[in-house]
């Protein structure tokens, strides 16, 4: 095993839920204000994940008022908390870029039948 | 003590500051470093360390490098460069990474990623003329001087040719991590060279 990938795999995070486009998510940021550490929950849904090892990253879009507002969280960010997976969607596409030009009813993903 | 250390370009990575930023680093395998021999006014006419990096092996010496090395009797080295020595510094002193700290400035020096010979696009960044409606003139540098007055081209003048594999010194580049049991040091951003090339990592002369 080469040092770059030794070093990549010391970073890599263990306890990442399985989740995909499509899934409702609920994502625990850290935020530090001066000295104090709080964290803030973003839920929206995952339109997007690249997996490029340690710079692998995800894509979640939520509906703040009637403005659409997506963040792009690194996988293996420090400052992630914790991943929730509120709600697994049913979708046909890996990227689902189609859902920033939906509004309301349109934009809603149905959940995914488990069996 | 000397005032830098040889070592090999592993490649890019990233890491993750505390507050969650990525920080793009190179790794470089620095060191250890012998020294071989000390350099003195008296007898050079400069001062200096010279020192050893990277293991050679036996058949691969000649007889004159096997006499030298045989002076400082620390074995065969494939690299031998100098660097200045500051304070006490013997030969048979083996110096590694950890003559670097977290959050240091220091200057790397490497060999380019040779391009070959080139035409001003690539090598000057000129812009070229335009492609269609019967362009005569699509990578060309154009002119390259007046007539009569001065009647020479001037000394420095951007031209095509050899581009790259030249030795090129990044400075001022910030030390994120040191870790002496790899012999590894990470570097914010990029370094000159390809990955195993040669590399000289100086303490910045600007910090």
């Amino acid at each position: 095993m080469n040092i770059i990938d030794k070093l990549e795999l010391e970073q890599i995070k263990k306890d990442i839920p399985r989740f995909k486009a499509g899934d409702t998510l609920k994502i625990h940021v850290k935020i530090s204000e001066g000295d104090k550490q709080r964290i803030q929950i973003y839920q929206g849904v995952c339109i997007k994940r690249v997996n490029r090892g340690l710079g692998s990253s995800y894509t979640v879009r939520k509906m703040s008022g009637s403005i659409g507002v997506e963040r792009i969280f690194p996988l293996h960010s420090p400052s992630v908390d914790k991943i929730e997976v509120v709600r697994v969607g049913q979708v046909r596409r890996a990227k689902l870029y189609y859902l920033r030009n939906l509004r309301g009813k349109a934009a809603r993903i149905s959940e995914k039948r488990m069996v | 003590m000397i005032n830098g250390l040889l070592g090999k370009k592993i490649g890019m990575s990233q890491v993750f500051a505390a507050d969650g930023q990525r920080i793009p680093v190179t790794v470089l395998e620095a060191g250890p470093c012998t020294v071989l021999q000390m350099k003195t006014i008296a007898t050079d006419g400069y001062e200096a360390a010279q020192v050893g990096f990277v293991e050679k092996e036996s058949r691969r010496i000649n007889k004159p490098e096997m006499g030298h090395f045989k002076k400082a009797g620390k074995g065969a080295f494939a690299f031998v460069r100098e660097f200045n020595a500051l304070g006490d510094c013997a030969v048979g002193d083996q110096f590694s990474c950890d003559m670097f700290k977290p959050g240091d400035r220091i200057d790397v020096t490497g060999t380019s990623k040779g391009k070959g010979f080139q035409g001003v696009i690539k090598r000057w960044g000129f812009s070229g003329g335009r492609a269609t409606h019967g362009s005569m003139f699509k990578r060309r540098p154009g002119a390259i001087g007046q007539s009569a007055s001065p009647s020479k081209v001037v000394k420095g003048k951007k031209m095509p040719g050899q581009m790259g594999n030249e030795r090129v010194t990044t400075q001022n580049l910030i030390v994120v991590e040191v870790r002496p049991e790899q012999n590894l040091i990470l570097v914010r951003g990029a370094i000159p060279g390809p990955k195993n090339g040669l590399v000289e990592i100086r303490q910045g002369i600007k910090a």
